[in-house]
């Protein structure tokens, strides 16, 4: 009846196992307690969960991005203590922990941090960048955030119910097959990463459709905002690079559950076939992950120096030949697996071709900067300390590149340190940025700049403080993921890094109090005006929070800043379209129905439940089917409606 | 380039139904595309792992060409009827519509029997997927596109029931055109493991 679950999947194993569980759980009470006491579960459901307005659905997405985020910094502070001080003795985790913690952190921040955070982000901004109402499947995007959302459930009910993968994030066999991982935590790692990449490869479709398809008149590819370009290459990328991990994980699951043998030791198995196509995956998802956070830098740059975007063009083809390239590059993850020296330097040679378009963003951002009229404002710091530390992380990059030398630093924490340096700054600082730089346009009012700055200070020196060391120590042949070690020279340079996690920990804090001191003072950080950084394009034109349809007119687009235009020629508003009829999607429960249903089902099948796992497929099928019987999922707004939405704010330049 | 000459893409901004559907079945080509990757994938696992027969059956043992050819007979003939139903919902005619999809359903039905008894008998002969690497390749392979072609022939029900209830509806004929691509599309797949898989294997 239960498949293989009993009372025994509770985490008594460990004390600090059991405390991390109640923790969780008793912050899940917390929550639903909050809500209750507000009284607001009802709204809750109506205005939120059931939501397929794309704003909404980008604030829920990087909700969750937040939350994972303190879970995933949980995992990383617990690392770095426990090696800080397992010098010569076994520290405070058992190994079997410390290999769970480090495979959920690089599950956590790549699957459930980041992924949902540009998405988010993406969700939020393209649609209003392009004039656009709404996405053009808002159903689908609400079905692909409830898949997301619970992907991430799976990740956290790891911790309480099971154990989760002690593999690492990408799994390798034969170590994940069922021969040296017969427990449930592979298991909770294939069914988090599935569930929550058929959402992902939802998403690419849904954002390659809006963006060709919904563009406001007057907008042609060149006109469109950059980071509506980079969400463009991004949305190809999640479309093309997806299937692989689906596949891979898939195959995976064929050889652990039916016994086959595609990656197993013997019965013909290969192994690296395995390695090969999560690669083709994996490393087209570092660009998915980088490029809207250049998309980011770029809008920034560009706002707070009061200047047009240097060489928008060369922008707009680097960023595409980033998202060609990256399909060249994936083995160089595996130098060291044994292909021919020819193979290697063919692959080493694209790694650092990859290094070119990059460098011209990094110049195009410097010379947008050049004779600007700078403002200093707390996303324009992100963007700054991102310059600074991503041209280091780059160079080690292409010292990486090269194969004789990835043979000495395979697997060392060089690369760890290497490839932090590379997602912190060029993915979380940028979201950060966004974070703060569109969080006006969310809520109605700005974040704090105090507490903003203090959480970038303390975010960059944590950084450097808590990779720097890593590089040395990689020097030093120290490798990754070591629970304890008898090198005592290696433990100093391990307590300076624990010293720049903790230092994180209290840029996290600040940014938690950025949002509590900012809600606290949100009528002193109102913004009126809808456009609180004198911004340059269509975002910055409806009011703050926008009206559900985001443009009652749509707007008829002259330039590539059209705000900017707008705001310089005094004019421009003749000839948006006045007579659209406005209409907009129903709220719907499916979708919260079938992503709920599909993380169920990915829990049925990680216990072996297998009615259970029937009875939810068939409710995910008749739910698709069922819908697509209704036809009539739309319904259209009155002038009145318009009008009394636009009575609560109006956007500066649209001449509402 | 001016801003006058540039023409708005079709249907922006609006919520306009026609534009909708558009915008749907533009997003189905790239669904398949997508879908594409994943038999890319296979296919090339596939032949990657050929060789991986762990002293088990070979290609040769286990391949029936006679079955192969009726299997690619039924579906390629199921790809004609479909076909014809397409002409029939240009003329608009509902009966013939449904006659065809009917025919198209059976000829889907009759591939996936041939097709599941072609798995139990190598199940039977000890040539399950369990056996070898290969072996699980091919049936991986294989099966994926039969429960693509499940898929298919359980959208083909539901097409039928919305066009005896709804009509030629916009949204129907729309759905109707996305299965369209979406069946053609298994062909074409059905192509490449016909020349990938079975014609090698025996040769």
């Amino acid at each position: 009846m239960l498949g293989k679950l009993s009372i025994d999947a509770l985490p008594l194993y460990s004390g600090i196992a059991m405390g991390g569980a109640l923790m969780e759980v008793v912050a899940g009470l917390f929550v639903v307690g909050f809500v209750l006491w507000l009284g607001k579960v009802r709204y809750l459901w109506t205005e939120w969960l059931t939501s397929v307005d794309h704003k909404r659905i980008g604030i829920m997405y990087v909700v969750l991005a937040l939350v994972m985020l303190l879970r995933g910094f949980a995992d990383a502070i617990m690392m770095r203590a426990q090696q800080a001080i397992a010098a010569n003795n076994e520290g405070y985790l058992p190994p079997e922990h410390f290999d769970q913690v480090f495979s959920s952190h690089g599950t956590i921040m790549i699957f459930f941090m980041a992924m949902p955070f540009l998405t988010g982000l993406i969700n939020f901004v393209v649609p209003q960048q392009i004039g656009a109402r709404d996405v053009a499947f808002p159903f689908l995007n609400s079905v692909s955030l409830w898949l997301t959302a619970s992907g991430a459930g799976l990740v956290l009910v790891s911790l309480v119910i099971g154990k989760f993968s002690t593999a690492g994030w990408t799994a390798y066999p034969p170590y994940s097959g069922i021969e040296y991982s017969p427990g449930v935590g592979v298991d909770y790692w294939l069914w988090a990463v599935i569930v929550s990449g058929v959402g992902t490869t939802l998403t690419g479709i849904n954002f390659l459709v809006t963006i060709f398809k919904r563009r406001a008149p007057g907008m042609t590819l060149m006109r469109m905002p950059l980071f509506t370009w980079t969400a463009l290459v991004t949305s190809l990328l999640m479309v093309f690079a997806f299937p692989a991990i689906t596949v891979v994980g898939a195959l995976l699951g064929l050889d652990r559950y039916l016994g086959m043998h595609f990656f197993t030791n013997g019965g013909g198995g290969n192994m690296m076939n395995y390695i090969n196509l999560i690669w083709i995956w994996g490393h087209p998802e570092v660009y998915i992950l980088i490029l809207p956070a250049f998309g980011i830098y770029s809008e920034i740059v560009s706002t707070f120096s009061g200047k047009r975007l240097f060489g928008y063009e060369s922008l707009v083809y680097a960023t595409a030949a980033i998202g060609l390239l990256s399909f060249t590059v994936w083995l160089h993850h595996f130098f060291t697996m044994g292909s021919s020296a020819n193979v290697n330097a063919v692959f080493g040679i694209a790694t650092m071709i990859i290094a070119v378009p990059t460098g011209v963003k990094v110049f195009d951002w410097l010379l947008t900067m050049y004779r600007g009229r700078i403002r200093m404002s707390v996303p324009m710091l992100w963007t700054i300390g991102f310059i600074v530390t991503f041209v280091i992380g780059g160079m080690t990059g292409v010292l990486l590149a090269i194969p004789p030398v990835d043979y000495l630093m395979h697997n060392s924490t060089f690369l760890v340190a290497h490839f932090h340096n590379m997602l912190i700054p060029g993915a979380l600082f940028g979201y950060f940025a966004g974070y703060t730089y569109w969080f006006p346009k969310a809520f109605g009012f700005k974040l704090d700049e105090t507490w903003g700055r203090r959480a970038f200070w303390a975010w960059i020196i944590g950084f450097y403080l808590a990779f720097m060391p890593l590089y040395v120590l990689g020097f030093m042949g120290m490798p990754r993921r070591m629970e304890h070690y008898d090198t005592a020279a290696w433990q100093p340079w391990l307590i300076i890094a624990a010293a720049g996690a903790f230092l994180v920990l209290v840029g996290i804090g600040c940014l938690v109090m950025q949002l509590y001191v900012s809600i606290r003072n949100r009528d002193a950080l109102a913004d009126t005006t809808g456009d609180p950084w004198d911004g340059r394009t269509l975002e910055w034109a409806t009011s703050s929070p926008p009206a559900p349809y985001n443009f009652a007119r749509v707007p008829f687009v002259h330039d590539r800043d059209e705000l900017i235009w707008r705001k310089e020629q005094r004019t421009g508003a003749d000839r948006d379209d006045i007579a659209s009829p406005i209409e907009m999607p129903d709220n719907t429960g499916a979708g919260v129905v079938i992503g709920i249903v599909a993380g169920v089902f990915g829990f049925a099948m990680i216990w072996h439940i297998w009615w259970l796992a029937v009875l939810t497929l068939l409710v995910i099928l008749g739910t698709v089917v069922a819908r697509s019987f209704s036809d009539d999922d739309e319904h259209g707004l009155s002038d009145s409606d318009v009008s009394s939405q636009e009575a609560r704010g109006s956007g500066p330049l649209l001449g509402y | 380039m001016t801003a006058e000459a540039t023409a708005a893409p079709a249907g922006l901004g609006k919520g306009s139904e026609n534009a909708t559907l558009e915008d749907r079945n533009f997003g189905f080509w790239i669904y398949l595309m997508s879908d594409a990757i994943i038999f890319a994938l296979l296919f090339a696992t596939y032949v990657v792992m050929t060789r991986g027969t762990d002293g088990g059956p070979t290609g040769r043992d286990v391949f029936d060409l006679t079955r192969t050819f009726a299997e690619t007979a039924l579906l390629l003939t199921s790809s004609f009827t479909f076909g014809m139903a397409s002409v029939a919902i240009l003329g608009r005619n509902r009966s013939g519509v449904i006659l065809w999809l009917v025919v198209t359903a059976i000829l889907g039905l009759c591939f996936i029997a041939l097709e599941l008894s072609e798995f139990a008998g190598m199940i039977a002969e000890g040539a399950g997927p369990d056996r070898s690497g290969f072996l699980s390749a091919f049936f991986v392979l294989v099966g994926t596109h039969g429960l693509h072609v499940s898929g298919g022939l359980v959208w083909i029900a539901v097409m039928i029931v919305q066009l005896m209830t709804k009509g030629f509806t916009p949204p129907v004929l729309s759905r109707l055109y996305r299965l369209g691509l979406f069946w053609h599309f298994l062909d074409i797949v059905w192509i490449g493991i016909f020349s990938v898989v079975y014609l090698p294997g025996v040769l």
